[in-house]
This record gives C-alpha cells, sequence and structure tokens, in this order.
C-alpha cells in the first residue's frame, strides 16, 4: 500500500453470500489514529465490511492487513482481535455484572486481579457510570448498557476500536450525552476508530474521514467538508443529505459559469461542466434564503427565483420548506425567520442561492 | 382418607426406624437416576451444544428428530434396551439384562434427548451476535463456550432437572430391564407399583411420599445452584 500510515487495510476484498457479492472492495486503508465513520444506507454493506475488518467474517477473496503484516490464518486472526475490539448494536451485555461485564475482556486475557479492578474503576468512571460498578447488566437502562459497552471495549486498550452504530438505538438526548463522552475519549487516547453510523450529524462532528458505501462497494471517501459539499455522484449526494437534486442541462458556459437549464429556468452554477452536458444541480436547504420581495442583487451572481410555499415541516430547530419555483426546492428557515416573515403554506415568495452554492455533478450515465 | 393418613403414618414410621429395605431402595434410586442424569447431561449439553451452534445440511431435521426424542416413552425404551441386552441379543455378551447397570443405560436414553433437547433450545435463543460479541473480546473457542454456558446458565440448569424428573419418576423400563429384584433392582417406582398391585396401599403411599420428598431435595439443589450469584 502507498499509505505508510495504515493501520489496517484491505485489498481485492469480496465477500458473498448465497452467491451474491455483498463487498467488494478493492482497496481501502485507515489511518493510524484517525476517526473514520462509514455511512451508507441499509444494505449497503457496511456491518459486513466492519466484520471483514474485524476479522469475524472470512472474505472469499482479498487481503487483511494489520500494521504491514497480512491477517491469514487462524492464529493470526486470533492474535489480532486481541489488538483491537468491537462494540455492537445491541450491548450484548453478559448476565452479571456492569463491573464482571467490562472486567470480562480483561479476564479472557488472563491479567491478574488487581491490575484488572485498576483499569476497570478507570473505565468506568471514564464513562460515568462507577456507581453501577455492581449493578446488574439486566437492570440497565440503554444509554447505561452502552456505556458499560463501550467501557468493556475500551478497557481492553485496543490499537482500533471498532463501533457498529452504537447510538442508533438510544434516544436524542442519551445519544449526545454518549457522544460527547465518547468524543472527548478518543480524542484523549488517540485511539484509532472506524464507526458505522446512520447519523449524518455524528459521522461530520466526530470524524476525520468519511467513507460512503453503496451496494458493498466504498463510492467515495474522504474529509467530512469534502463528502458533504463535492459528492462524487448522485447517490452520495442524495445520500449525504442535499435535499435538492434537480436534473438539467447545460446551455452555456462563461468563465466558469455554467447556466443550467431546469424544468424552463435558468440557474448559474459554478463547476466543472461543458455546453450540453446533463448535470445534477445539488443545492443544501441551508443554503435557500426566502425573501417576501425579489432581492434584485446583481453584486454577486445569485439565482433568485419567484415561488410558492407548498408545505412547511419542523426538524429541530429549523423549519423545512418546500418551494414551488417551477422546479421543487427545499430550504431551512429558523424559527425567527418563520415569524417575521409570516410564511404559511400558499404564500408567494421569493428563493435565492448563490451560484457557489451549486454544486455541480456531470451525470455518467447520459452524457 | 384413611388411606392417605395411614400412608404418611407408615412412610414416618419406615424413615423414622430406618428400614433397610426402604432405605436401599432410595439410595438406588438416587444411584441410578443420578448416574443416568451425568450421563445425558455430558452427552445432551455437548451434543446439543454442537447442533446449536453449528450450520450443517438437515440441522432443522435433527433437532426435530432430538425434539421428538423429548417425548419417548419409557417402556419402548425398555422394550429396545431389553431386546439389545437380552441374550441372544448384540450385547448380550455383557450379562447385564436385570442389573441396576441396565436401568441406568435406559433412564440415559430417556433423558438424554429431553437435556440435549431444552440445551439446543437454550443456546439458541442467546443473541446471536453474542458469539461475535465474544470473540471480538478476544475470547479463544473455548473461553467462547464457556461464556455461553455461562449465560445459558438458567435453562441448561432447568435441562438438567427436567433430565433427572424424567427418569426419578420413570417405572416402564425400570421394571422391563431391572426386572424389580428384591434388594437388587427394585427402585422406589418399581416397588410402588408392586405394592399397589398387591394391595398394600400404605407401603405405597409412603414410598410415593418418599419419591416427591426426594425430588423435591434434589430440585431444590439444582435450584439453589441454578439462582446463585444472581446480581441485583
Amino acid at each position: 500500500m502507498s499509505d505508510t500510515n495504515a493501520i489496517i487495510s484491505v485489498e481485492d476484498l469480496k465477500v458473498r453470500l448465497g452467491g451474491v457479492s455483498i463487498l467488494d472492495i478493492p482497496s481501502f486503508s485507515v489511518r493510524q489514529g484517525e476517526f473514520l465513520s462509514l455511512i451508507g444506507p441499509n444494505g449497503s454493506g457496511k456491518s459486513t465490511f466492519l466484520l471483514v475488518l474485524n476479522s469475524l467474517l472470512k472474505p472469499v477473496s482479498g487481503r487483511l492487513i494489520y500494521r504491514g503484516e497480512p491477517v491469514t490464518g487462524r492464529d493470526e486472526a486470533f492474535r489480532y482481535r486481541r489488538k483491537v475490539s468491537m462494540v455492537f448494536q445491541e450491548p450484548l451485555l453478559f448476565d452479571t455484572t456492569v463491573y464482571k461485564n467490562v472486567a470480562s475482556g480483561l479476564k479472557i486475557r488472563g491479567l491478574k486481579r488487581d491490575e484488572i479492578r485498576e483499569r476497570v474503576m478507570r473505565y468506568l468512571g471514564w464513562f460515568n457510570i462507577e456507581h453501577l460498578a455492581q449493578r446488574s447488566a439486566r437492570k440497565l437502562s440503554g444509554g447505561e448498557a452502552q456505556r458499560t459497552s463501550l467501557a468493556r471495549a475500551f478497557a481492553m486498550e485496543p490499537e482500533v476500536i471498532f463501533l457498529d452504530e452504537p447510538f442508533s438505538a438510544l434516544d436524542p438526548p442519551t445519544r449526545h450525552a454518549i457522544t460527547d463522552d465518547l468524543d472527548r475519549i478518543v480524542s484523549e487516547t488517540g485511539i484509532t476508530t472506524i464507526m458505522v453510523t446512520h447519523d449524518q450529524s455524528e459521522a461530520l462532528r466526530m470524524s476525520d474521514r468519511i467513507a460512503v458505501m453503496h451496494d458493498g462497494g466504498i463510492v467515495q471517501v474522504g474529509v467530512p467538508s469534502l463528502v458533504m459539499n463535492n459528492p462524487v455522484n448522485e447517490f452520495v449526494a442524495n445520500f449525504v443529505g442535499m435535499d435538492t437534486i434537480l436534473v438539467g442541462n447545460v446551455i452555456r458556459v462563461v468563465d466558469g459559469m455554467a447556466t443550467v437549464l431546469v424544468s424552463g429556468k435558468e440557474i448559474d452554477a459554478f463547476g466543472n461542466a461543458g455546453s450540453g452536458d446533463c448535470v445534477y444541480c445539488c443545492i443544501r436547504p441551508e443554503n435557500v434564503t426566502i425573501e417576501l420581495t425579489d432581492p434584485d442583487d446583481l453584486t454577486s451572481a445569485r439565482n433568485t427565483f419567484p415561488a410558492v410555499i407548498r408545505d412547511i415541516s419542523s426538524i429541530g430547530p429549523f423549519l423545512k420548506v418546500i418551494l414551488d419555483c417551477g422546479f421543487s426546492l427545499t430550504a431551512f428557515v429558523t424559527r425567527e425567520a418563520f415569524a417575521v416573515l409570516d410564511l404559511k403554506e400558499g404564500k408567494n415568495v421569493y428563493a435565492s442561492f448563490k451560484a457557489t452554492a451549486v454544486h455541480l455533478i456531470r451525470d455518467a450515465k447520459h452524457p | 382418607m384413611d388411606l392417605i393418613l395411614e400412608g404418611i403414618v407408615t412412610a414416618f414410621q419406615l424413615l423414622w426406624a430406618l428400614d433397610p429395605e426402604v432405605l436401599g431402595i432410595t439410595w438406588l434410586s438416587l444411584k441410578v437416576s443420578g448416574l443416568a442424569t451425568i450421563i445425558s447431561v455430558v452427552i445432551g449439553i455437548s451434543v446439543g451444544m454442537i447442533v446449536a451452534l453449528t450450520r450443517f445440511p438437515g440441522k432443522k431435521f435433527v433437532v426435530s428428530v432430538v425434539n421428538t426424542g423429548m417425548g419417548l416413552p419409557p417402556v419402548v425404551v425398555g422394550l429396545f434396551v431389553t431386546v439389545f441386552l437380552w441374550r441372544n441379543g448384540p450385547f448380550g455378551f455383557l450379562d447385564i439384562l436385570y442389573t441396576p447397570t441396565a436401568i441406568i443405560i435406559a433412564q440415559a436414553v430417556i433423558a438424554t434427548p429431553i437435556v440435549m433437547g431444552i440445551s439446543i433450545a437454550a443456546l439458541q435463543n442467546l443473541p446471536s451476535k453474542l458469539r461475535l460479541q465474544i470473540l471480538s473480546l478476544g475470547a479463544t473457542r473455548l473461553q467462547m463456550v464457556g461464556i455461553l454456558v455461562r449465560e445459558a446458565r438458567l435453562p441448561l440448569m432447568a435441562a438438567v432437572m427436567a433430565g433427572f424428573g424424567g427418569v426419578i419418576s420413570e417405572v416402564g423400563a425400570s421394571i422391563m430391564v431391572g426386572g424389580n429384584i428384591k434388594g437388587y433392582s427394585r427402585v422406589l417406582t418399581t416397588a410402588t407399583v408392586m405394592e399397589t398391585g398387591k394391595g398394600e396401599f400404605a407401603v405405597a403411599f409412603a414410598l410415593s411420599i418418599i419419591l416427591l420428598m426426594l425430588v423435591f431435595f434434589v430440585n431444590y439443589l439444582f435450584t439453589l445452584i441454578q439462582q446463585r450469584e444472581r446480581p441485583r
């Protein structure tokens, strides 16, 4: 591998199940000390990939390489598994006390009693569950159980930790509290972490890099801003939450500014496209502004369209407004702005977004 | 009512007097059924574990055969064991028909599918990802098996209790292969059948009460083991 910082890498990885290819990754590597998130829809192979990386699933072909050494035979796989650890979506705790659960990996490794005690207490403290030490694992709340599971995995002080959607079953406040603690512990220890998640905000907040998976392959890997702002294809754009994706044809390109014809309207966008190309215009809802009068702003290249409000729904701190400007456009509006503008369904407004806020993706299938 | 009262009184008299014949019968029952249970636990749990934790073609068929075996009629087992141990039978050379050993064999055959069937269900009932979690904690195969058994300890102890309960109360096979020989292969159940047949209801009641108490105490011990160390 060219990446000399790689702690784990895979080459020509293929996994089949009942004759169907479920994983096909020609090359991928994880760097020492990084936090990498694997995102993608259900069935894209994220969890399967994590099992292969943890040597719990043997691929039909390809190699798993740890610090330059291939993990091939059963003995190597066993030794490798003692250097990494995994937390699943379900806490999978043993039917005993929290203390003994956290101690289990250390006991398996044959550590001395005193050493186990010292480490267990330290990690119980890190995850703020010391007070639960003697509690039965069966009597924990969802958050407490997942904290115990995390403490059990971290107590082994592995080189790499794998997290398979560890927070997806938790309610938002619990989830935030745990991710805060995890974030702190991961950055303090500098442990290499690979996390599968559905939650993009979680991935954005915690990751050094994000890998997007689709149909058993990795379609894009990069720093979060790259993946979010420059998705390589329509699938990634859709998945990472570019709520508006418009299909159109480039009618002219002047000084790097492309004009795209979408449903009879012209949208200006900066991007790498040639005249006549079929393109996807990706517009993030937070970049769309709504005004009551035509801003008529000629200073910056702006797209402004008269629009009718079709739908308003609440998502967290924002309101999601779906506009009809001849094409459908989604905008996020703060509650304050919503009140000031007195928005309601059916109201006529002006929607605008900068030319730089439009991300162009060339449609490879229909050039 | 008089019969029952008389039976209870007789039972305590027999116990109080440490009647050597009754004590002998009780001890033999416990020994024979205990050994048969131990054999069935060793075979039932280990084979059950292999069946539960591995994937192979025809697994469903094997599991349904085992589950059918849980309802194996003791007289059918008695018949087969008798035929096998018969002088001209395939194992006739062992010359163990009408001995306590023959009863142990027959009872082990009865208890093994019971223990195995419940063990399979117990282990299959554990979360499927638990094995992956245990391996990812760095466990060897042997450590994994140990942890799985500990996780399934409640239903596994129930399997042991069901196996013991099945054989200590069984009478058909014991009479057929043991012969109910006085002072040699007579156990509590076969003695009860005989005394009832003779119209000695008081003695039969006494034996039944002893049998019930025996089953209770053994299960009480098992339950203590099953329920210990449960954290709050």
